[in-house]
């Protein structure tokens, strides 16, 4: 089966930085693979570019079938990134914000409550304001809203960051079962006690290259 | 793939929905504009120059409270990474635009009724009943002018350092048509300084021709502004 | 276009050598035309030699804000897009502002002596300012940063917003103040001489517009070329870094 992702030698830019200096990655589908590496080594461009946000300066980039050197805007609404922000809107309510961005691809109100549930937002949070969450609960209302966009690929850039222990174990077993259900993950994190527990891979990025 | 009306209509929904619950624009900005009114008349101290004037200070406020509002609408998207999520989300940029728009648009509309009321109240301003009309395509056309290019320049503006301020020197030069226009159609509608309404109505055809060409504009660069 | 010209560290060709001293020549002529030869207008007095600077910065603004919109229409046409179309752009709208600039301080100079004031609100004179501001801020917009590529649309989106705006801001400057007391500088008897030198000048400046055009948007490919090989240093220095 062709490959989620597949990077060649690709180099990337922010301003006159290379943030990636040529990396390559092959990712398969329903896989889980951890980036793991220090800060400033490129894992967050990595990220990025794949979600075709970050646009490819030299090199090949193919992600979902989708040629993003050519048009890396066409892969963008089949992938879910989780960067450090959450991209949820403060003033509204975890439902506001799971229906909003599920609607985006026409999602039922059936999958929206199905993806709340399953990120296990239960009946009571549903209506609390975002601004009032906790960090880890906040968390699971992005990725609520990710699996409502029934995105294929999921990026995460330090998922963990601000979990406590049992919010990282329920955020691992979401992760497992999604890429059970085909997705596929990437997750960005330096941190060393994930690796066995989660991912099916484990790839070092160190200075904008992969090892 | 969702049509650019419907990305307008979630996104002018979630933008309302935004302010309501924070009440940003109601408890923040209408004071201040309701302020700027009576500022206007500590600078100006005279019944009789204010009354005369009263239309274009009445735009005047309505331009500067935009810029507030418009500054808000995208600190709102930037402020937990959402515009880049819409941006992965793949949704249409033309339906962004128009849906932030609306929803400003909306705001505006209000804002302007009620800078309009304290006008009445503060400057002695009077309705004249066959001017109403000529009023109303006035807010119409203005609003939504200044609605499209408040959009287009905040989106340009939104985000990173030192952008802020590049907003109101981009946007209020380009709002001068608006400022002029609809100051000149209000006086008319108002029979200020011996206006009659049919002076009028040239500054509507002026007023809706901005709006065309700034919405059909927007629409078209929106995707590539905000596009990184 | 630019293969010949960015050779080395120079943005002189044989060409612009030519242009250049062809437009010093035509400067020289103007100056002692403007200054010392031509008559003491009838009305006026000295005070016409203004409009030898002045009718000619205001037709090599107006150009130059013309070829900005121009070349940002051609890079934004996905058919012709190329970034050289972006760098014109940008140098032509680095020289217009300075001749903008020129414009209105030498036609505010000039209102001030002869009908007593610094400003009117006519509509070309208004279109003129407005047009000074958008330049600025369309200078604002190509420092934001970010990729070439990202500085062009930013910047070209809103070069041609402006150009679009320009009617409006005529007609609604028009209308609101109808009264055209600046007609009166088209002036009726401009006659041999005057007129000629007259025509020297435009022909100068703009000789002068294409000379400085060409070697500022150089200049920009200079330092394109610069960003882009700084890429190729920085790349091999993070590759190092990343093998020890």
């Amino acid at each position: 089966m062709e490959p989620v992702v597949e990077l060649v030698d690709v180099v990337a830019v922010l301003g006159a930085f290379p943030a990636l200096a040529g990396a390559t990655l092959t990712v398969e589908r329903g896989e889980i693979v951890l980036l793991r590496g220090p800060n400033g080594a490129g894992k967050t461009s990595l990220l990025r570019l794949c979600a075709g946000l970050l646009a490819v300066e030299r090199g090949t980039a193919t992600v979902l079938g989708v040629d993003l050197v050519l048009d890396r805007a066409a892969v963008r609404p089949r992938v879910g990134l989780l960067g450090h922000s959450n991209g949820l809107y403060a003033d509204l309510t975890v439902a506001d914000n799971v229906r909003f961005w599920g609607a985006t691809v026409g999602a039922s109100a059936d999958e929206v409550q199905g993806a709340m549930s399953r990120m296990g937002l239960a009946e009571r949070l549903a209506d609390v304001s975002v601004g009032k969450l906790s960090a880890g609960q906040r968390r699971r209302t992005a990725l609520a809203c990710l699996v409502a966009r029934r995105a294929e690929l999921w990026l995460l850039d330090e998922p963990h960051a601000g979990l406590d222990a049992t919010g990282r174990d329920e955020l691992d077993a979401t992760l497992r079962s999604a890429a059970a259900a085909s997705a596929t993950v990437i997750v960005a994190s330096h941190e060393l006690e994930r690796a066995g527990s989660l991912a099916t891979r484990v790839v070092e990025v160190v200075g904008g290259q992969v090892r | 793939m969702l049509s650019v009306w419907a990305v307008s209509r979630l996104v002018a929904g979630k933008d309302l929905r935004v302010e309501w619950r924070s009440r940003i624009v109601t408890n923040q900005v209408v004071p201040f504009a309701a302020l700027m009114m009576v500022m206007f008349a500590f600078a100006l101290d005279s019944d009789t120059v204010l009354k005369r004037v009263a239309p274009g200070l009445v735009w005047l406020a309505a331009m500067f409270s935009l810029l507030v509002i418009v500054q808000r609408a995208f600190a709102v998207e930037t402020a937990d990474g959402a515009l880049d999520a819409l941006r992965v989300a793949g949704v249409r940029g033309a339906g962004i635009f128009l849906g932030k728009a609306m929803s400003l648009a909306a705001q505006l509309a209000v804002l302007e009724l009620i800078l309009l009321g304290a006008a009445i109240v503060l400057y002695d301003t009077q309705l004249v009943g066959s001017g109403v009309t000529l009023l109303i395509c006035t807010y119409l056309t203005a609003t939504a002018g200044l609605a499209f290019i408040g959009t287009l320049y905040g989106g340009l503006a939104a985000g990173a350092r030192g952008r802020e301020t590049l907003l109101p020197l981009l946007m209020l030069p380009v709002a001068a048509p608006v400022l002029i226009g609809a100051t000149r159609a209000t006086e008319a509608a108002l029979g200020t300084q011996g206006a009659t309404t049919g002076d009028g109505w040239p500054w509507i055809g002026l007023l809706l021709l901005f709006a065309v060409v700034f919405g059909a504009g927007g629409s078209l660069a929106f995707g590539s502004l905000i596009d990184e | 276009m630019n293969r010949a010209s960015v050779n080395g560290s120079s943005t002189s060709t044989r060409f612009t050598r030519a242009l250049g001293v062809a437009t010093i020549l035509g400067l020289g002529w103007l100056a002692a035309f403007g200054l010392l030869i031509s008559p003491d207008d009838v009305v006026q007095g000295s005070y016409a030699r203004l409009l030898y600077i002045h009718v000619p910065s205001a037709w090599l603004a107006y150009l130059a804000f013309g070829v900005t919109g121009l070349a940002s229409a051609g890079y934004l046409w996905p058919r012709t897009r190329n970034l050289n179309w972006d760098r014109i752009a940008g140098a032509s709208a680095e020289v217009g502002v300075v001749f903008m600039a020129i414009t209105l301080v030498s036609g505010s100079l000039w209102g001030k002596v002869t009908w007593g004031t610094y400003w009117t609100w006519d509509a070309r004179l208004t279109t003129t300012a407005f047009l000074f501001v958008t330049y600025i801020g369309y200078l604002a917009v190509r420092d934001l940063g970010g990729s070439h590529e990202q500085r062009a649309r930013r910047s070209g989106v809103v070069a041609l917003l402006a150009v679009l705006e320009v009617p409006l801001v005529h007609f609604s400057v028009k209308w609101w103040r109808p009264l055209h007391q600046s007609e009166t500088i088209e002036r009726g008897g401009l006659k041999g001489l005057m007129l000629f030198s007259f025509f020297v000048g435009m022909v100068t400046f703009t000789l002068l517009y294409v000379w400085l055009v060409m070697h500022r948007q150089r200049l920009i490919a200079l330092n394109d070329i610069v960003d882009d090989r700084g890429l190729d240093r920085a790349l091999a220095e993070r590759r190092n870094e990343a093998a020890s």
